[in-house]
Parts: structure tokens; sequence; C-alpha cells
């Protein structure tokens, strides 16, 4: 019998050979059966954007795994000298801790389709978002006042790398969320899956920086 | 994305400038000839490179002319350099496995091919396509800038091999000759070619996640799309890990930190921090270096070569007129070797200084690649036995495929446990090793993929002749380069060393390097053969059917060359596996996978044909 021969899913035998009668279950979407037959321009596809977005937080947390074995390789070493953890970086660990939960906030109103109250709580989402950022800035000069400084030595390398390479990521969730409330501010309401799809993909991003400098910050508070 | 609707056929209408169409373009086919481009260009860069290495090798002290003129700095007099000859190793190396191995392969055919073969129109995300492509362009510009910007200190380029190890590279052009602003951008260039190769793999992720068409179940898809996929996956997951610690080592060199550079150094003379040129580093790790380093250079050698491996079950099973043998064997074996790739990096470094314990960990999991590396190989194997096989160049490339990489992964069981590499690290039989296996194998691959799916990209036929004579000069050339470098291994010939005048145990190995000399010159020779089969072809081949092979998969179900939007707005639907060659009662001995039904009068009955 002519039907699959190579391996797939048994498929309903049908007199004549040939294969099934009916297209395979699955073809679309991470979970395979989502084929809705495309008809007439490509159409904004939200399992797309999702994908590519956990894709990219995939590589984003594997960047920074990999910068932190390094670190805790090196703070096996001798010439290790722990630094004092900035008071400012404990500010910022409850700034963007309470912004993640506004974000949540926000999202929920929105869908509840209380805009302005979601702009709103947005609009503080991104305030503490660049207050976070402040403070980071403010940690390192808290940092050099204590004379320690970049290049002083791998612990204090670490310090300013971390939280810089980690507010740099975060600049990219604030520009996402200064789009998303410029899109919401701006009424560009001819497309409000795609404002929707926006702010999910904004506050997944959000979460994961959000996670990371949790991350960060116990590792460099804990870990020397 | 915008077009005209039609009852049902959608249709991008194809861009019309210049810039549009062929520089800055948003289709798929376009970048991938793109990728395919800068692979040609650079591999010929990188072979120019491999030819004066084996030069200098086999008639060290010689006078080359045109050296000295090119570069009086590095070959005084037409003599080159130590230092010339290293930065050479260095540049053939990250040439050929950056902008070589890793572009050609995934970049250039799986571009062109994956959204094919999955029947979609285009990747997911046309801009971050076109940008992917031109951001690894500039890589490959400032890699190339190195050559010339350490042109003043006698070099071509960075000394320090494609894996760049601290502290060497770490220090700044207090180290020697090449490593000030050639190693910066030596590592900026790595730093560049690591964000377009992510940009890329994302877009195949989600292109082949969720642009399939109606009835491409994964179990369905080509052997080709799986590795390109797993590739995908793979740069996904190691190219973050050398982008971090590229930056840390560009920090150490631009701002002083100490990340990779131990205390008390003392290099040229001068201890760290006695000399402005030399500031004081303290507490750094040379070996971190190495562990982020393999942790993604292991994973980057099956970046290499699993689209070759794709492409090679892809043709094999063409043109034995036989399904692939364990379809889906082959695709957990790709799996496997992938997920096992990220376990393995430690067998690199069993010299650096490593726990024996850890040493006997990273051999069992680098054996264990062993396992799925054999399934593929018997798979290829059970594919070919019994076919009426179709002797064509891509065919014999395939072929040529499997025989590399059994020969070169053969000495990878020994490399890989750590009692015997200590002996041969570091000596000619890893040289041997690799170019068998990662570097030679994934070319066949992709010489392989050029001869099967040019008809398609062009329009016209490869010459075969010019191919046959192609495989068979540089099938036997490449044995004949690299089974002597095991022998060299062997006796205990070192690695990046550009003379061995003072090495007396040495001297009998002079026929064998002489021998791999001149099998490389000839088979570099032949290559320029195959690039003018290209050109030719081009203009001149026979003109190629939409199917020339009597192939199953969904590229040859479209129009030769496929149009912009590949399938001409109506996607196509797929009812079976890829590779039903030879189905018994089928008419003719291939169904497509867009075949709904195969005309036949059913011999046997309802017993189902599987293996």
């Amino acid at each position: 019998m002519a039907t699959s021969v190579t391996g797939t899913k048994p498929v309903p035998q049908r007199v004549g050979g040939g294969g099934p009668g009916f297209p395979g279950p699955n073809g679309k979407g991470p979970r395979g059966n989502g084929w809705k037959g495309r008809k007439g321009p490509r159409r904004l596809s939200p399992a797309a954007y999702r994908i590519t977005m956990w894709v990219v937080l995939a590589a984003i947390v594997m960047m920074f795994a990999a910068l932190s074995s390094a670190y805790i390789i090196l703070s096996s070493g001798e010439q290790w000298q722990p630094v004092r953890m900035p008071r400012m970086f404990i500010l910022s660990t409850g700034i963007i801790l309470g912004s993640s939960f506004v974000l949540e906030f926000a999202k929920r109103s929105l869908k509840q389709g209380r805009s302005s109250h979601s702009l709103r709580l947005l609009s503080v989402t991104l305030l503490l978002g660049l207050s976070f950022i402040a403070c980071q800035l403010m940690g390192w000069r808290e940092l050099a006042s204590q004379g320690v400084y970049f290049a002083s030595h791998p612990h204090s390398s670490f310090f300013y790398f971390f939280t810089g390479v980690h507010g740099v990521h975060l600049l990219g969730g604030i520009a996402g969320l200064g789009y998303l409330l410029l899109r919401m501010r701006l009424r560009l309401q001819l497309n409000p899956e795609r404002t929707e799809i926006t702010a999910q993909l904004v506050s997944l991003y959000w979460h994961t920086m959000d996670a990371l400098w949790i991350w960060l910050f116990l590792l460099l508070l804990i870990w020397k | 994305m915008s077009g005209e609707i039609h009852e049902g056929v959608h249709r991008h209408p194809a861009p019309t400038s210049f810039i549009r169409k062929y520089i800055f373009s948003l289709d798929h086919k376009v970048i991938g000839i793109q990728y395919i481009l800068l692979a040609l260009a650079a591999v010929l860069v990188g072979m120019i490179m491999s030819l004066l290495m084996r030069m200098n090798l086999s008639w060290p002290g010689t006078n080359w002319p045109i050296l000295g003129t090119l570069f009086p700095g590095g070959a005084p007099n037409g003599v080159m350099n130590p230092e010339f000859y290293l930065s050479l190793v260095t540049m053939h190396g990250t040439i050929m496995v950056f902008f070589v191995l890793t572009t050609a392969p995934q970049g250039g055919f799986g571009n062109y091919f994956l959204p094919i073969q999955i029947g979609a129109e285009d990747m997911a995300f046309p801009v971050l396509n076109m940008l992917s492509f031109w951001v690894t362009f500039v890589g490959f510009i400032v890699i190339l800038a190195a050559i010339f910007f350490s042109g003043a200190e006698s070099t071509v380029g960075p000394i320090g091999g494609w894996t760049g190890y601290a502290p060497l590279s770490a220090l700044g052009a207090i180290a020697g000759p090449g490593q000030g602003m050639g190693m910066n951008l030596w590592i900026i260039s790595i730093a560049i070619f690591c964000v377009g190769s992510l940009l890329g793999a994302l877009n195949f992720i989600t292109t082949l996640l969720n642009m399939r068409t109606r009835g491409m179940s994964l179990m369905r898809m080509p052997l080709t799309c799986w590795a390109w996929f797993t590739t995908a996956v793979l740069a996904l997951l190691s190219f973050p890990v050398l982008l971090g610690g590229g930056i840390l080592l560009l920090l150490d060199r631009l701002a002083g930190t100490s990340f990779f550079i131990p205390s008390g150094l003392y290099v040229s003379g001068v201890l760290t921090g006695t000399n402005p040129n030399f500031p004081l580093h303290t507490g750094g790790s040379p070996i971190l270096w190495q562990h982020l380093f393999w942790f993604f250079g292991h994973p980057e050698v099956y970046i290499a070569i699993l689209p070759g491996m794709g492409a090679t079950s892809h043709v094999l099973a063409t043109f034995a007129r036989k399904p692939v043998f364990g379809y889906r064997a082959m695709v957990f074996a790709i799996f496997a070797i992938g997920l096992l790739g990220f376990f393995v990096w430690g067998h690199h470094m069993f010299i650096s200084g490593m726990s024996p314990y850890s040493a006997v960990a990273f051999s069992i999991l680098t054996l264990a690649i062993g396992v799925p590396s054999a399934v593929k190989t018997f798979n290829w194997i059970g594919t070919l036995w019994g076919g009426r096989i179709r002797f064509t160049s891509a065919m014999l490339f395939a072929i040529g495929f499997v025989s590399l990489f059994v020969a070169g992964g053969i000495s990878g069981l020994i490399l890989g446990q750590s009692s015997l590499d200590l002996p041969v690290h570091d000596t000619y039989i890893v040289t041997g090793h690799f170019h068998l296996v990662m570097g030679v194998a994934s070319i066949f691959g992709m010489f392989a993929a050029t001869y099967f799916w040019f008809p398609k990209m062009f329009g016209r036929m490869l010459d075969e002749r010019m191919g046959q004579i192609h495989f068979w000069i540089t099938f036997i050339g490449v044995y004949a380069i690299f089974i002597p470098f095991h022998v060299m291994g062997l006796v205990g010939m070192p690695r990046r060393f550009s003379s061995f005048d003072e090495y007396e145990f040495l001297n009998s190995l002079d026929p064998l390097v002489l021998l791999a000399s001149v099998a490389a010159i000839v088979t570099i020779a032949v290559q320029f053969l195959f690039y003018f089969n290209l050109v030719w072809s081009i203009f001149k081949g026979k003109r190629a059917s939409d199917n020339p092979w009597e192939a199953t998969t969904l590229e040859w179900t479209t129009a030769t060359p496929p149009p912009h939007d590949n399938f001409a707005g109506i996607l196509p639907t797929v009812y079976r596996g890829p590779y039903e060659f030879a189905v018994p009662g089928a008419p003719n001995d291939f169904v497509m996978q867009t075949e709904a039904e195969a005309e036949v009068a059913s011999g046997n009955g309802h017993e189902r044909h599987r293996h």
C-alpha cells in the first residue's frame, strides 16, 4: 500500500493508495494545528511575535547565564575582594519589583477595556523604569565614592558590568513601553489587536528584565 | 507586506527598483544568495591564506616577490615572518569558521530553502532577515579591516588562532605584533557576527514553528528543515555566550578590567602595573575565556555541520531513489547531537589544567555523541543500500560527505578521551581531525547542496562533467592533505608552528608535508573550476525544468526559479512525508508531498509499507 513511507502518524487507509485524503492534522502554529486558511494579505500573526519574544528572551537569559557563571568562577579566585552592596541598588530592586506589579495591573485594565486607567498605570511603570535607571547610575556614583571603580578588580568590574548590561536591556523595555504608550495615546485603534500584542510582549520582556535584575542583585549580594 | 486581494489568491508584488530587489532585499531567496556570495568571497580569502601557509611550511625561507610587494612589513624581501604565518593561521580559521561554515549552510541555503520547503511565502520577519545579512556583512568588512590595520605590525591580522585564547588576546599592543588594533577589530567583528547570527536564528525558529503550510506536520518536514531548525536553536543558545565573553575580552583590552588577566603577569619584560602601557591587572582567569569560548565553540562545530547532514540526507534519498532510512531516528539523532553538543566543551581543554574527574565526565559525554552520529551514518548507508543510485555530482558529494564524516569522526573517538588526547593535543592530528570532519565534510555538504539546488535557484543545470572532475579531484585531494596530518600529529608535529627546521625528529616527515602542500595546491586549483562552473552555468547551462531530479519536496513543486512569493500566491497543501520514493504500486518512483492520491491499482492489500 502506498501510504506514508517515511514516519508520520498512522493515517486512515484509502483504497487506491496515496496519503490521507485530508491534509494532516497539524501544520501551523507552535502546537501545529492552527491552520486557518489564509486569504488576503498576510495578517498579523500574534503567535509569530510571541514565539520570537520567547526566543529573544532565551538568548538574553543565555548571555546572562554565561556572565553569571563567569562571575561565579572568578569569585573563587584568591584576589577576589568583595564589594559592599550600595544602598541605591537595594532601592532600585524595590522600584523594579514594584514596576512589574503596576505593569501587570495596567495590562489587566487594558484587557478590561479601561484604557485611560491602563494608560495612567503604564505611565507610572515607565516612570518607575526611568527612576530605576537613575538609581543604578546613582549606585555607580556610590561605588565610586567608596573608591571602587570599574577596573579596580573583578568583583567591582562585575558590579558595573552587570548593572550596565542590564540597564541597556531595560532601556529596550522602556522603548517598548514608550511605543505602547504612544500607540494608546494617539488612539491607534485601527488595530486594537496589535496594541494588545504589544502590551503582552512588552510585559513579558519587562518581567524577564525584572527577574534578571533580582537574580543579578542576589548574585552580587550573596555570592561574594 | 501590502498586496492586492484576489479571490483566495494573494500575491506579493516583487519590488522593481534595483536596490530593493538585489541589495536591500526582503526576499529570503535573494538574501540566501547574498549569504552564499558572501561565503564564496570569504572562502576565497581563507583558501588563499591556507595556500600561503602551505607554501611557507613546505618551502620555508623562499622568496615570494609578490608577498614582499603586498606586505612589506610581514614578508620583508618576500620571505614570510613567523608572525605573518601565525596571523594567517588566525585569519584563515576565523574567516572559514565564521564567514564560510556558518554563513553558507545556514544563512545561505537555509534562508533560501527553509521557507520553500515548509510551504511559506517568506521568512516570518523579512526585515530582520535583511538586517541579519547586512550585519554579518559588516562583520566581514571589519575582519578584513583587521588584515590591513595590522599591516604596520608585520602581520595580516591578530595572532591568537580562531580561539583567541587569553591572556594573549586580552593584553593589548604590549603582548606583541598583531595584538593592537588588529585584535580589537577581530573581537568586534566576532561580536557583530554574533548579533547577525542571532537575528537569523530567531527568524528561522519562528518561521519554522509558525509558517508551515497546511498539512506540513513536523514529521513531514524534510530533514534539511530539521537540521536548519536545530542549527538555529544551537546558534540561539551559543552565540550569546560568545558575545558576552567577547565583550568581557574587549573590556579587558580597552577599559583595563581583569576578567581574563591573572595577577602578577609579566609580559614583554614588563610587570603588570609598572608601566602605563600595561596597567595593573589582578584576579582574572585565562581559563575562564576558554570555558566561555568553547561553550560556544563546540556547538559552533555542529552549527557548521548539521545543515550539511540535512542536505546529505536529502540528496542521498533523492538519488538513491529510496526513502531516508529511519526518518524518525534521523530527526532524533539531529536533536541528540545538538543537545549533547552543549555538554562537551571541556574536551577542548583537557590540557588546560582540568580536574581529571571533570575530564572523565567530558570524555564520556563526548563519546556519547558517537551514538547519534553512528545512527546517522548507518541510516545513510541504509538509505544507499539497494537503491538505484544515480551518480550525479550532488550525489557524489553527498556520499563524499558520509565518507569524510566517518574518516574525520573516527579520530574524534581518540581525541575525545582525555588520556589519549593529552599526548596528541595541539599536534597536527587535531588539525587533521577537525578539518576532515568539520571543515571539509561541511563544505562537501554545501557542494552537494549547490549541485542539487542550483537548477532551482538559477533555472540552469550546473555542468555535470565539470562537477564530476571537481568532485574526484577534491575528494582525493582533501584526503591527500589531511590523512598525512594524522601521521604528522602522531609523530609529534605541533600545530601553529611556522617552521620545523629546528626539530630534527620531524625531518622524516618532510615528504608528507610536501605531499599535503602539493595536494592543497591541486585541490585549491580545482575549486576555481567550481567557481567557473557556477558562473558559466548561470548563463550557458542547460535549462532546468521545475523538477529536474524527480524529487518530492515542496521546492520542486513551484516554478524554476521560484517566483517572488514562492508559490505564486497559492500555498501548497501537503499530504505525505518528504521522501516517498519507490512507493510500491505508484506509477512513478517518486510521489510529491503535494500529491493527494497516487493513482495506483493497489497491489497487495492494506499492508503498510514502513521501515
